[in-house]
């Protein structure tokens, strides 16, 4: 047993390295002094001041921001829905489909679902005139279509996890089909519902492909400003949009991370407690 | 509290019976409507755009706007699109690139993750969940700014391709020396990427599988006299099979219709699938070939695709079925 977990420890090492030692070389990189992004030439913050120095990186971010929040808010209720149907509702006239189009869109490569959205609207604007052109709108409306099945997955196997007697007992106790929707239903899919409004967010939010099958001209996202500028090759200013990009998402992951301890820990205090003030 | 949960599990065993709530949802309407809207949205964006392009890689080209016909005095069934497909070298070697690169990147995922996987249901728990934390903090940074890290390191001044360089002059006889070695624009390049970027979906599927494994079935292996290496060749490795599927499926699918990897560090002359379909419609504005070639990498991937949504469905079951 030692001698595999010695070999298995060394992976884990080896693995962490392979994960970390490319953004770490990333964010030193960011405050390199020389013009040439991989040789170093001394201590600088230069780029992250020229990283904003005309408004191009704001407004991407702006315009990424403001598609990510609409898109993710839309896309946690059409797909807490479709979880809902599919945990609750066993047997409805097209289930097999229904399945099957919430599943699809998860395994699509993404260029076929960026080709056939970006031909969609196409063809919308040939049969009924809209939309005329493309840009922030038909953007939002592929990031809802392919973020909300994420929101399903994640909602549907909470309510498969959880009793749907808890609902029909609280039924019997007497309260309210409304109460019981607010009291127990809610709060039972609650975190699945915030996780899957995060997880759509930072999809719509990174998303490069989709994004540029479905996007018009002077509608250009955050990741597809960088995907232009990376195209023509290593530039430190990106370096720096990394580093700022990987402090806020990782001091965002290990806050919630935390949150997310302490609030399973407590669950599991109380829960304790309560069995011991039953016995 | 038993007598309760007892009455009221009634329904949840008998599917055909709908308890009080759930009859109330369904009278006032709201089951129609909860099925309803996420089920029109996902036929009007998801069903309807993937039909029209199946209908479309049977359409004729035409030098119109949009550039493309159907019927009319050409076939309404047009197959010439298919037939390029399979005997135009370029679509076939587009095809062999691709699945190429993801198996190799899908195996190298497996080759690290599996130890990692498993080295993660040995440590403590504090160490665990600082370490899951790690493996999933990749995840949520910018995919592009990943692949935009390795290019940094690969390019041919870098100080680690300098390293590996040394590396390899220190090991070969003098007049094999090299000044550096070309890693961007190439395959392997690809490869090296696609494992970082999807490494954590092999990872992830893996140790929920492993995790639930019964460590005491190892220690009867032991102690009926089994080497560890044998333990974990003929328990370990058998109970893990759906975890190395569901791993294997979620990098070989996304890895083989990869658009921005081998666009930013592969070779420009050796494109794959996800860029010919691209160039098709773009370039060549031959919208049924793209449309073909849509159909083609779609139809490659149905397999393991219906693979994964069968595994993904008995897990369900299996979650569902679990107290």
């Amino acid at each position: 047993m030692k001698r595999k977990s010695r070999f298995l420890v060394t992976m884990l090492c080896f693995g962490f390295a392979f994960f970390y030692v490319p953004i770490l070389s990333m964010i030193v990189f960011s405050f390199n002094n020389a013009r040439l992004a991989t040789v170093w030439g001394g201590f600088s913050t230069k780029w992250y001041g020229k990283l904003f120095e005309n408004d191009q990186v704001i407004n991407a971010a702006i315009l990424s921001l403001k598609i990510a929040l609409l898109s993710a808010t839309i896309a946690t209720i059409l797909g807490t829905m479709a979880g809902l149907a599919l945990a609750r509702f066993k047997s409805f006239r097209g289930r097999t489909l229904f399945s099957g189009l919430v599943t699809a869109p998860l395994i699509m490569p993404e260029v076929i679902t960026g080709i056939s959205s970006l031909i969609f609207f196409i063809m919308l604007a040939e049969w009924v005139g809209w939309p005329a052109q493309r840009g922030f709108a038909t953007v939002t409306l592929a990031h809802i279509t392919f973020s909300m099945v994420f929101v399903t997955t994640i909602v549907h196997s909470r309510l498969s996890e959880a009793d749907v007697a808890v609902e029909e007992a609280a039924m019997d106790l007497g309260s309210r089909p409304w109460q019981v929707m607010k009291d127990v239903t809610l709060p039972i899919i609650s975190p699945a519902i915030l996780s899957g409004w995060l997880l759509a967010f930072t999809i719509s939010l990174d998303d490069v492909v989709i994004t540029s099958f479905t996007t018009g001209p002077g509608n250009t996202t955050l990741p597809l400003l960088i995907w232009s500028k990376v195209k023509l090759g290593v530039t430190p200013d990106i370096n720096a949009l990394a580093t700022i990009t990987v402090s806020v998402v990782g001091v965002g992951v290990i806050i919630a991370g935390f949150l997310m301890n302490a609030a399973e820990r407590r669950k599991e205090r109380d829960a304790q407690l309560a069995y011991q003030s039953n016995l | 509290m038993t007598e309760v949960s007892g009455n009221g599990a009634q329904p949840a065993s008998d599917p055909g019976h709908h308890g009080a709530f759930a009859r109330w949802f369904n009278r006032r309407g709201w089951a129609d409507l909860t099925i309803a809207t996420p089920y029109v949205w996902l036929v009007i964006f998801f069903l309807v755009p993937f039909l029209i392009v199946v209908a479309m890689s049977v359409a004729t080209r035409t030098p119109t706007s949009p550039p493309f016909s159907f019927g009319g005095e050409h076939p309404l069934i047009n197959t010439a699109t298919y037939d390029r497909l399979f005997s135009d070298s370029l679509y076939i070697r587009a095809f062999l690139t691709s699945i190429r690169n993801a198996a190799f990147a899908t195996l190298l995922c497996l080759l690290i993750g599996y130890p990692m996987a498993l080295g993660l249901t040995r440590v403590s728990k504090s160490w665990r969940n600082i370490l899951l934390m790690l493996v999933i903090l990749p995840f949520w940074t910018s995919f592009l700014l990943r692949v935009y890290a390795w290019m940094g390191l690969m390019g041919n001044n870098s100080w680690f391709n300098k390293l590996l360089t040394a590396g390899y002059n220190m090991m070969m006889p003098e007049e094999w020396a090299i000044r550096s070695i070309q890693m961007m624009n190439t395959n392997f390049a690809v490869v090296l990427v696609t494992v970082y970027s999807y490494l954590p979906f092999m990872i992830l599927p893996l140790y929920a599988n492993l995790e639930k494994l019964d460590l005491t079935l190892n220690e009867a292996a032991e102690d009926l006299g089994s080497r560890p290496f044998r333990v974990f060749l003929d328990v370990t490795l058998p109970l893990s099979v759906p975890g190395i599927i569901a791993g294997g499926l979620l990098v070989f699918i996304p890895a083989s219709g990869e658009l921005i990897i081998p666009g930013l560090v592969g070779n420009p002359s050796q494109p794959m699938i996800g860029r010919v379909i691209q160039d098709e419609f773009a370039s060549a504005r031959d919208w049924p070939m793209a449309s073909a070639v849509a159909v083609g990498l779609l139809l490659l991937l149905v397999v393991p695709m219906m693979l994964y949504s069968h595994f993904e469905a008995k897990a369900h079951e299996k979650r569902a079925m679990e107290p």
